[in-house]
């Protein structure tokens, strides 16, 4: 009798302290919800929700508005996913169904450590490697594009097009590490039923697998751009820096993430910090946001499997 | 191997080495010159380490009120406002002079004069070609192309800002009221490139560019850069030498703060958008402090003013230089 | 079955096949080609000294970055002190006590959003709690936030290695009447041990590859570290200093520092990787 209340007393403790471990990252990001407002309440007193949808970021005059950044955000991290998407979830379906083994594991592990490179060194080359190239081919884009908005304007080289490359090629080891995970799981049964019937790989991966895998990827995308979101460094380096909303993806243009890099350091005014923490949180919300889509997608998937 | 964690707990408490230190923080403009100071003070006092870091001006600035710092420096000097917050005693000690210069990307182009008022209207996207009348009369013989103008700025809030825009503020009544002075500003045109390097790259990049950067980074890179003309008419290309006689004409009338902007300064040989750099000291410090700090500075006003123009930087004239050494004694 | 409509379904296969193989030989290419330029940078400037001595003064050739290797060392592995266990620990929670439920959910929720703010931010939140109460920055503070940068990763990681422990081998041990948290941490945890590990590894080279976190929290230091009480400098903040700054004798010390970096992070991974055969998805 002692001896089962003991061992329910050492399981209760054990328990509570994993429980008290995991209650840490919970509290960590609701003091920081709680930091990130009190920091930045003169700015919301100030302009209220009208703050996200201003348009001017003038830090002389002390008026700000965030929606340059926003608008910047969200075309850059498209344009990210429009890149990384297909090459990741391609490079996962030739490292699944058709390399061999050790290429396979080779090659997924050249994708993986580009996860590990760090950004300010991302960002070098960004200037002095891709801003250049992106120069380049502009002008091509315009002469066979132009029709289309987003191909027109100055070939600066910096700008969406630049950063949302850049991006893309910070997203792209997880998507591709996760397409492959989720693609391995597809039951070989159904693959196999699929080629007993005479179908050819391709179809295969695309009649079977893929739709398998499809919910587990839509997961593996939001969960990588609640990440690419927060990505500063790099960004900051090759999109320009103008707060300016403009169709063209060749425009320079201006993230959440890169104004709170650029001017955190020098911020000297009161308002001025108060309204760069502000988009801080701002992001803060998009990314709790993009996560809960993320979960949405994955509770699908789990729902099913 | 059970006793790992606590070996890795007391390798990594352990310090390296221990000595008296002083901790500073702010402008990444004089960062070299103060890590050099900080150097070969060193070597003089080895007992003493002083710990520059290069954080920005404006977190120089706020570092220093918040006191997690011994002394701030900034290269736009304190507002009064701000003063007030740090309690109302500061003293803003200035230290070496810098200037800001126009570079460009222009094909066949090597030499361009500048003025005032054209600066403005290019920063302000009123001169958007490279052929406009403005800048021809101003370049006679030169031929200029039908080219438009990029305009590339500093992205990050930057003391290299303050002085372009300090000096564009001066020169042009339109550029006062409508952008105005700030490490960061509401930039009417253009691109923002982060930091030095962000800006050379764009405009060497960009055909029909024009930047701004700080002399020091042109020297160091062997950058070719426009001159501008000062308030005597004449178009001097920035130099050390410049810089120091736009600081003359201040050092005749310095204020006893020494928040004073020499942007477009009188004088014949003044570059006009030069400017100081300011070490940012409590009058009263904490115990053992105040001493050490007087001794670097005193060291700094003597021995560290000649390693100035070997890195680019303007030395004080004489007159600043035993006037804030008066400054220097007031320290506790 | 007609001939040219099975021709057509071949060429597309081989097409479609041959456009994933591109995209796997693009994605990894670019890594080699980031390898290779930093490679190229940086090793011309990478000797011994580099190594081994304290930085010198702008205008003196010659110095090194050994005060920023240690103090990296130093910031990283207190920030797994405080982070692994925290991380490991309420991984196992989620996987052994909290698959479903309303706390466990808002814990992964939570963990994930962390995954996502701005490192930047993520250093003035460590700011805000170690630096203004101490009024000092200190190598503790730049650990809080590499190690609040670490625990949402170690945190799921280690979730879905426990979660792949069998069911069996719990249940075996807890018909022989074992308590329930020895099953767990004498039997669950040993057996995902070397994917915790690996998860745990990974973790602190991104941690050590951080920048934006440090400036406000580490601060840098010119000198050797005065103990984890004082400012200190780290690998990836000296790189930052050195690359924005005017002097090409700096710059080129800052590609040797990436050079430097890059080996770090290349060691660990292939570390992980040997160690652990079977990749996992963890790191996410």
């Amino acid at each position: 009798m002692t001896a089962a209340a003991g061992e329910r007393f050492g399981d209760r403790i054990f328990r509570l302290s994993l429980a008290a471990a995991a209650g840490l990252i919970l509290l960590a990001a609701l003091a920081l919800a709680v930091q990130l407002s009190w920091a930045s309440r003169a700015t919301w007193a100030q302009f209220g929700p009208a703050f996200l949808w201003g348009r001017t970021w003038d830090p002389v005059a002390g008026s700000f508005g965030a929606l340059p950044f926003l608008y910047g955000t969200a075309v850059t991290s498209a344009l990210a996913l429009l890149i990384a998407v297909p090459l990741g979830v391609g490079s996962a379906v030739f490292l699944t169904e058709l390399a061999p083994r050790r290429l396979a594991d080779l090659l997924g592990f050249a994708i993986e450590l580009l996860a590990a490179v760090p950004s300010v060194i991302l960002g070098l080359m960004g200037v002095f490697i891709l801003v250049p190239a992106v120069r380049a081919v502009e002008p091509e884009l315009t002469r066979t594009l132009g029709f289309l908005p987003f191909f027109r304007g100055a070939p600066y080289g910096v700008g969406f097009l630049a950063a949302g490359l850049i991006l893309a090629l910070m997203i792209l080891p997880y998507i591709t590490t996760v397409a492959r995970e989720v693609l391995r799981t597809v039951p070989p049964p159904l693959k196999e039923g699929m080629y007993a019937l005479g179908a050819t790989r391709w179809e295969v991966v695309r009649g079977v697998s893929l739709p398998y895998a499809r919910s587990g990827i839509f997961g593996a995308c939001f969960l990588a751009l609640g990440r690419a979101l927060g990505e500063t460094m790099a960004v900051t380096m090759v999109i320009g820096n103008a707060p300016d909303i403009s169709a063209s993806l060749f425009a320079p243009g201006y993230s959440m993430a890169a104004v709170i890099a650029n001017e955190l350091a020098e911020a000297a005014g009161d308002a001025h910090l108060s309204a760069l923490i502000a988009i801080g949180l701002a992001l803060l919300a998009v990314t709790v946001v993009i996560n809960g889509l993320a979960r949405l997608m994955i509770y699908r998937l789990e729902r099913r499997a | 191997m059970k006793h790992f964690p606590l070996a890795a707990v007391i390798l990594l408490a352990a310090p390296f080495a221990r000595a008296a230190s002083l901790t500073g923080a702010g402008s990444t403009f004089a960062y070299p010159i103060y890590s050099k100071w900080s150097d070969e003070y060193h070597k003089v006092k080895p007992d003493l380490q002083i710990n520059y870091q290069s954080i920005g001006s404006g977190g120089g600035i706020r570092q220093f009120t918040e006191k997690t710092v011994d002394f701030g420096a900034t290269d736009g000097p304190m507002t009064d406002e701000q003063i007030a917050k740090a309690g109302g005693k500061v003293l803003h000690l200035p230290t070496v002079m810098g200037a800001d210069i126009p570079v460009f990307n222009v094909a066949g182009v090597d030499e361009l004069r500048f003025d005032g008022p054209a600066l403005a209207a290019i920063f302000m996207g009123k001169i958007t070609n490279w052929n406009d009348p403005a800048l021809a009369k101003l370049n006679p013989g030169v031929k200029l192309p039908d080219l438009a103008i990029t305009v590339v700025h500093r992205s990050d809030g930057s003391g290299t800002t303050y002085c372009w825009v300090d000096y564009l503020s001066k020169v042009s009544p339109a550029w006062e009221k409508t952008v105005g002075r700030g490490t960061s500003v509401n930039w009417p045109v253009g691109l923002g490139g982060k930091g030095n390097e962000g800006v050379s790259g764009l405009v060497a990049q960009t055909p029909g560019a024009i930047g701004y950067v700080e002399l020091i980074y042109a020297l160091q890179n062997k950058m070719s850069f426009g001159s501008v003309r000062n308030k005597s008419g004449k178009f001097l290309k920035a130099s050390i030498a410049g810089v120091t006689a736009a600081a003359a004409g201040a050092a005749r009338h310095m204020p006893k703060d020494y928040r004073v902007s020499i942007t477009d300064a009188p004088g014949p040989n003044s570059y006009p958008i030069s400017t100081f750099t300011w070490l940012l000291v409590y009058p009263q410090n904490p115990a053992g402090k105040g001493a050490e700090l007087k001794g670097f500075l005193r060291w700094m006003l003597k021995d560290g003013q000649a390693m100035a123009p070997a890195l680019g930087y303007a030395p004080l004239p004489a007159t600043v230089k035993a006037m804030v050494a008066k400054t220097v004694e007031t320290i506790q | 079955m007609n001939a040219s409509v099975y021709a057509r379904r071949r060429r597309v296969n081989a097409l479609m096949l041959a456009a994933t193989a591109a995209c796997a030989a693009v994605s990894a290419g670019v890594l080699l080609g980031i390898l290779g330029y930093i490679a190229w940078k940086g090793a011309s400037s990478l000797s011994w000294s580099f190594l081994t001595e304290l930085p010198k003064p702008v205008g003196e050739t010659g110095g090194g970055i050994a005060n920023s290797i240690l103090g990296s060392v130093k910031v990283v592995g207190l920030a797994g002190l405080m982070g692994i266990p925290v991380g490991v620990a309420s991984g196992v929670y989620l996987a052994e006590y909290g698959r479903t439920g309303r706390f466990a959910f808002c814990v992964r929720y939570a963990a994930d959003v962390m995954n996502g703010v701005p490192s930047i931010v993520i250093g003035l939140f460590a700011y805000a709690l170690v630096v203004m109460p101490m009024k000092r920055f200190s190598a503790l503070s730049g650990s809080v936030a590499l190690a609040l940068i670490m625990i949402p990763i170690i945190l799921r990681n280690t979730e879905e290695f426990v979660r792949l422990v069998p069911g069996t081998i719990r249940e075996a041990a807890l018909a022989l009447g074992v308590p329930r948290w020895k099953v767990a941490a004498f039997v669950v945890l040993p057996t995902a041990g070397r994917g915790i590990a690996t998860g745990a590894l990974l973790a602190l080279s991104r941690a050590a590859g951080e920048t934006a976190p440090l400036i406000f929290t580490a601060f840098g230091n010119r000198y050797w570290d005065q103990g984890l009480l004082g400012p200190i400098a780290t690998l990836p903040h000296t790189l930052y200093n050195y690359a924005i700054s005017p002097y090409a004798d700096w710059h080129q010390q800052a590609w040797a520092a990436a050079l430097i970096l890059m080996a770090f992070m290349l060691a660990v991974n292939v570390a992980a990787r040997v160690w652990l055969r079977p990749p996992s998805t963890g790191a996410l």
